[in-house]
């Protein structure tokens, strides 16, 4: 088993170093416009919420998986999980809350021992629920096998991690074996109807750079994996999301070993696009850590930047009028979003 | 690319070629922008050719940046390593078609 950052001990476990390793590690790193330098050049600094639409929450750090590229740092060695206490505390809170979709990642959130009980009851509330899966646990034991029909049940949105349409880059950056579990995995959605229009039940795949770059244009990649996918597969889904990998965790693990950390960062800063930056997520998202903290994003959770002091910090505190008024915390990893066309958990924002 | 006569850094400074006469470094920036857009064929594809097309002219500066491109424009291993071996068989292939004319010359010479 591959362990975690966390559990080898390792330096960058530590977020207090990975900020010190974006803005310090070297000469050229130290000379580079800050991020809040840049938000001042369009006048949007500080940076502050447009009014909370996506509820997200991590539910934990647990996984079966350890990608190479986790931001999350996530595993089979985590234990950090969501308590039913803390659940419950979401649920008040969305009772008040004008956020229409909540938004389930982890780890793998399958694999919190309250997930589906939670689901049944944020379904109740009609609130539109995406859960982030990594498609292999849908192949794990029979408890995580019979989550596609209980998804179709709920009508929960399902959006997958997919780095290629092919078995070798998928496996370098996830695990051997994954591109045909999750093959395995999608089929099985497609089955049951997810992925065809018309069916209202959404099937979306995630992109991630296998390596030191940045996504290309999601509209032809999506394109090319819908072609690819379906002539080797028979496989359908309706979005592909493109995501830019943030300088965090094991990605900046992998950027620092493999000498592409000045590069990468000089790539996002060149590219940063103050239209992705007046479309970055943390303006319309509230991100719930596993303990309750509430944060702008679950970059900013990793990195346990939670919320200004200003504002609730903790999810019994909840209050959104005091939580749309708040400033967004930022660091350099934020380059991350506004490279290009942009990037957000619901892929380019430009 | 590594440190040698061509020095990586020096990528970043292409658009710095108009500092030595601005007016042709624009109209040429602005022609190979509109070259690479989307058209008839895809953004990918024509990163393939510039891939390609690199490796003919050994510029290492458009090696490393088309082989970045190719990735980011979603081209696969096997993709690009085809491209590549487009470039060589034409050049190969260019090389040896003269042997026709090494052919033609050798019997004109001999008896």
């Amino acid at each position: 088993m591959i362990k975690s950052l966390k559990t080898q001990h390792h330096k960058l476990s530590d977020p207090a170093y990975q900020l010190h390793v974006l803005n310090d590690h070297s000469e050229s790193l130290r000379n580079q416009p800050k991020f809040r330098e840049k938000l001042e050049e369009i006048n949007l600094y500080p940076l502050k919420p447009t009014g909370i639409e996506i509820f997200q929450m991590n539910v934990g750090y647990m996984c079966n998986m350890t990608c190479k590229h986790c931001h999350v740092d996530a595993g089979p060695d985590r234990t950090e999980v969501m308590s039913k206490e803390t659940f419950k505390q979401c649920l008040e809170a969305l009772q008040h809350s004008k956020a229409d979709t909540v938004d389930l990642t982890g780890g793998a959130p399958e694999m919190n021992p309250h997930f589906r009980w939670f689901v049944e009851k944020v379904s109740a509330l009609g609130k539109h629920i995406i859960v982030r899966s990594n498609l292999t646990i849908l192949t794990t034991a029979p408890k995580y096998q019979a989550l596609p029909k209980f998804f179709a049940e709920h009508g929960v949105e399902v959006t997958c991690s997919l780095p290629f349409y092919n078995k070798s880059r998928t496996d370098r950056q996830r695990g051997e074996g994954t591109y045909d579990r999750s093959v395995e995995a999608l089929k099985k959605l497609n089955a049951i109807g997810y992925g065809t229009e018309g069916t209202g039940l959404e099937l979306n795949l995630v992109y991630n750079p296998a390596g030191a770059f940045l996504p290309g244009g999601q509209e032809s990649l999506e394109k090319d994996f819908k072609r690819q996918l379906k002539r080797k597969h028979g496989i359908t889904f309706n979005n592909l999301f493109t995501i830019t990998n943030l300088p965090i965790s094991r990605y900046l693990n992998f950027l620092l070993e493999s000498g592409n950390l000045e590069e990468y960062m000089d790539r996002l800063i060149t590219s940063f696009n103050p239209a992705a930056a007046q479309g970055v997520m943390c303006r319309n998202t509230i991100s719930v850590g596993w303990d309750g903290t509430l944060y702008d994003c679950d970059f900013n959770q990793m990195l346990e930047m939670p919320v200004e002091e200003q504002a609730p910090r903790h999810i019994s505190e909840w209050n959104e009028l005091k939580l749309n008024n708040r400033e967004v915390k930022i660091n350099q990893h934020c380059f991350g979003c506004t490279a290009g066309a942009g990037s957000s958990c619901g892929g380019a924002t430009t | 690319m590594r440190e040698t006569y061509y020095k990586p850094e020096d990528l970043k400074k292409f658009e710095d070629v108009g500092e030595f006469g601005p007016e042709l470094a624009e109209k040429f920036f602005d022609y190979y922008g509109a070259v690479f857009e989307e058209g008839a064929l895809s953004a990918r594809e024509k990163a393939l050719i510039a891939l390609a097309v690199s490796h003919t002219v050994q510029c290492p500066y458009c090696i490393d940046a088309y082989t970045t491109d190719s990735l980011e424009k979603g081209a696969s291993e096997e993709q690009m390593m085809e491209a590549v071996h487009v470039a060589s068989a034409i050049r190969g292939g260019s090389s040896l078609v003269h042997g026709v004319q090494m052919m033609n010359k050798t019997k004109d010479l001999s008896m």
